[in-house]
């Protein structure tokens, strides 16, 4: 027994703020003090308040480090492990409450956060197997196994109303009846952990903060159907997930959880990964099986689906991590324990990526039905700068924009839909009035463009046409007429598209249409662009009452463009500006203005 | 997606071969053979050339088209040479609207290098990656192993001159 455990964070956003380092000068400095048979460091996956990294959290106490840099170290481990201080300048500042400490749970990040697929992030060492049994861990598959009919856990997951998390939300356990509803013979359970959303990072956590939860799950899920074998095909991208899954489930090996006949059963189950080498197509279902099976990641049309024919043309499921991760809690706290979260149609909580231009970045789980308002504002502490918000992005390239006026709207699959946007991953992007929307769909339809496999041609020449209908209006060549157009594209492209990629590929830009119509409209008409991002159409100029002719931004222009004597108002050659905006952020007097 | 294609003259070794080949007859007999085999070649090579791509169609005794359909499909292959150090820009949508295109050009101005692009004397390369899940920190970018974030464009100098 330890009398203190120091936790760290050793997921992405922390080890690329140097989160190891600081393991290895706790340990170091803790050695230095006799204390190493006292003190226990702790490597855990994400905290989820990513924005603070690295973060560090003190038990028993539960103080809360945060930014925590390699210098800091030796006081911390001197006043606090040693002599018993808490160094309060060092904590996170929410938790400072004059001379009183309060819990973690009392911040605004956490207080209205229920974290149930995440429950073991940031609370166990994923590299420890004993650690997460000690959580429970393994005690569903016991119960599944040995307690319950592969039916009855088909019924249970089918009562909790449990959805699929990747982004679709089709009901879970409908999806394992049709694969048990199959003859009995060679069956595959899959895992899509090739999240390719950019922006979206909750997967990659509880694969690296919890990654036993997923085995388990799988395991279950192929008790229930009638499979002995497992694949999860996970993102090269992710190394650090990649190594604590093999290592789990080397571990869970040794132990006998996957294997052949666990818990003395007659049932076996083995789990295998499978790399992916880069391509956001391999998220839709057929495309991942055929990725699977070594060959390009192109779809395939359905029927048959996955749960007929899927992986080497055996019946198969396919769920997300985060699908997974729920799944050990339903089967011992009870479907309706589960169905007591969340929205009518939408059980349970979800896991949302907090990134873009908001305070506190980083990963959030809610019930279903919270507000986007309270998602926004209390737990992710607004848009930094003072500036104002404009629109969150859920869905990532399948999504869309949600506008100010939409932010009490309780977030459920439904309700995203019926808005333009879908639930998607649980990438969620805040952008301030800074953010152009036009940029923001160009942007999308870039992502899009690449990673259209190719295969149908709505997909591969749509999106193609769309992008260039874009750059049209960013550059200010385009005309209302095209706008309509564009529309008209649009919804071509989502009827006759093959799979989900091409189908959703343009809801950014219906969305933005949608809701941000005028900005578009300025960039047609007026050839302005009102955030002042897309280039062609900016134009920089001087206001001659401000400006003081101190000939600084004179003496930064790279392209000569601005003229004028010495204490004289200054003027900008539009004709020569490169629109660079140096000129701009050198100007101490804020004469510069763009529009 | 869209590839550049190395124009720079091949020049593997004799030992990079024998390593290959040793590694395409451990997985001649394996179905989906190609996937593993361009991993492994891109990490003997450093990219994978045209000439390697055929040796690796010789030897699984696939046609070239298939490899290379795959060798193109995947972003994690690269068909050009990178630099010693290779700069990774991310252009996830969080790192995007914090900003990560102005990194981008700052690079591009500083080194004259686009992305999928290496400087002349093979120091630097540069890639535009999705997103690498440190959002917390956006925008960031990789040299190598090692990650920056929380960048603005002016930062890029600084980091530049450590590598120089």
């Amino acid at each position: 027994m330890y009398r203190s455990n120091v936790l760290v964070c050793g997921g992405t956003g922390c080890t690329s703020s140097s989160s190891g380092e600081i393991i290895k000068a706790l340990e170091k400095e803790i050695k230095a003090r006799g204390l190493e048979n006292e003190v226990e460091v702790v490597k855990t996956g994400c905290f989820g308040l990513c924005a603070l990294g690295p973060i560090m959290i003190v038990y028993p106490e539960g103080s809360f480090y945060s930014m925590v840099k390699v210098e800091d170290i030796p006081e911390i481990v001197e006043e606090h492990l040693l002599k018993g201080r808490i160094v309060k300048r060092l904590l996170y500042q929410e938790t400072v409450d004059g001379d009183n400490i309060k819990s973690l749970n009392e911040t605004p990040f956490y207080a209205k956060q229920r974290r149930t697929a995440l429950r073991n992030c940031g609370v166990i060492n994923p590299e420890k197997i004993d650690e997460y049994i000690a959580m429970d861990g393994y005690k569903a598959l016991a119960k599944a196994l040995t307690e319950m009919t592969p039916e009855q856990v088909i019924e249970e997951i089918k009562a909790s109303g449990l959805r699929g998390r990747g982004g679709g939300g089709f009901p879970t356990g409908v999806k394992w009846s049709f694969a048990a509803a199959q003859p009995k013979g060679q069956k595959y359970v899959c895992c899509n952990a090739d999240e390719g959303d950019p922006g979206a990072f909750m997967d990659r956590s509880i694969l690296e903060g919890d990654p036993h939860t997923v085995l388990e799950a799988m395991a279950i899920a192929g008790y229930a159907i009638g499979s002995n074998q497992g694949y999860i095909y996970v993102r090269a991208e992710y190394p650090i997930a990649v190594e604590r899954l093999q290592i789990a489930i080397d571990q869970a090996h040794e132990y006998g959880l996957l294997g052949e006949n666990i818990f003395g059963t007659d049932f076996s189950f083995d789990v295998q990964l499978r790399l992916g080498a880069g391509a956001f197509v391999c998220g839709e279902e057929t495309a991942l099986m055929t990725s699977i099976e070594g060959n390009r990641g192109e779809p395939r049309p359905r029927p048959p689906f996955p749960a007929v024919k899927g992986l080497f043309g055996k019946p198969t499921i396919l769920n997300n991590v985060e699908t997974y991760a729920n799944i050990c809690q339903i089967i011992l706290n009870g479907a309706e324990w589960f169905s007591s979260m969340g929205t009518e149609k939408s059980k349970g909580t979800k896991v949302f990526a907090l990134g873009g231009k908001i305070n506190h970045t980083g990963l959030v789980e809610v019930p279903m039905g919270t507000t986007l308002r309270e998602i926004v504002e209390e737990i992710g502490g607004g848009v930094p700068g003072g500036k104002k918000f404009k629109a969150a992005q859920t869905g990532g390239p399948s999504g869309g924009c949600i506008p100010a006026e939409h932010l009490d709207i309780p977030i459920d699959y439904d309700n995203l839909i019926s808005i333009g946007s879908m639930m998607g991953s649980g990438g969620l992007i805040v952008m301030d009035e800074t953010t152009c929307m036009v940029d923001i769909a160009k942007f999308f339809l870039e992502f899009t463009v690449d990673e259209s496999c190719g295969k149908c041609t709505p997909c591969r020449i749509g999106t193609k046409r769309l992008l260039e209908m874009l750059e049209k209006i960013t550059e200010g060549n385009a005309t209302m007429e095209d706008i309509d157009k564009m529309e008209e594209l649009c919804y071509y492209i989502k009827e006759n598209a093959l799979c989900g990629l091409g189908q959703t590929a343009p809801n950014p830009v219906l969305s933005t249409l949608h809701f941000f119509r005028d900005e578009y409209i300025a960039h047609v008409k007026d050839k302005k662009c009102p955030a002042g991002v897309c280039k062609s159409l900016l134009q920089y100029s001087i206001d001659p009452d401000k400006c003081r002719g101190c000939t600084a931004c004179a003496r930064v222009c790279p392209n000569g463009a601005i003229s004028g004597k010495v204490k004289e108002p200054h003027a900008i050659d539009t004709a020569k500006c490169i629109k660079c905006g140096a000129c701009m952020e050198k100007c101490k007097f804020g004469a510069i203005s763009k529009g | 997606m869209l590839k550049n294609i190395s124009t720079i003259p091949f020049n593997g070794t004799e030992q990079q071969r024998t390593k290959l080949m040793e590694v395409i007859e451990s997985h001649k007999d394996d179905p989906g053979a190609i996937m593993p085999v361009l991993q492994q070649a891109q990490e003997i090579y450093g990219y994978l050339p045209k000439e390697v791509q055929i040796m690796i169609a010789e030897g699984l005794n696939v046609p070239v088209e298939e490899v290379y359909g795959v060798s193109t499909f995947y972003s994690q292959f690269s068909l050009t040479p990178k630099g010693k150090y290779n700069i990774s820009v991310c252009l996830g949508t969080a790192c995007y609207v914090k900003g990560a295109g102005k990194l981008i050009d700052e690079i591009t101005d500083r080194l004259g290098i686009g992305p999928e692009e290496c400087t002349e004397d093979g120091k630097f390369s540069l890639t535009a990656c999705r997103c690498i899940g440190a959002c917390g920190l956006a925008p960031v970018l990789t040299v190598n192993d090692e990650v920056y974030g929380r960048l603005e464009p002016e930062d890029i100098p600084e980091i530049l001159a450590k590598y120089n």
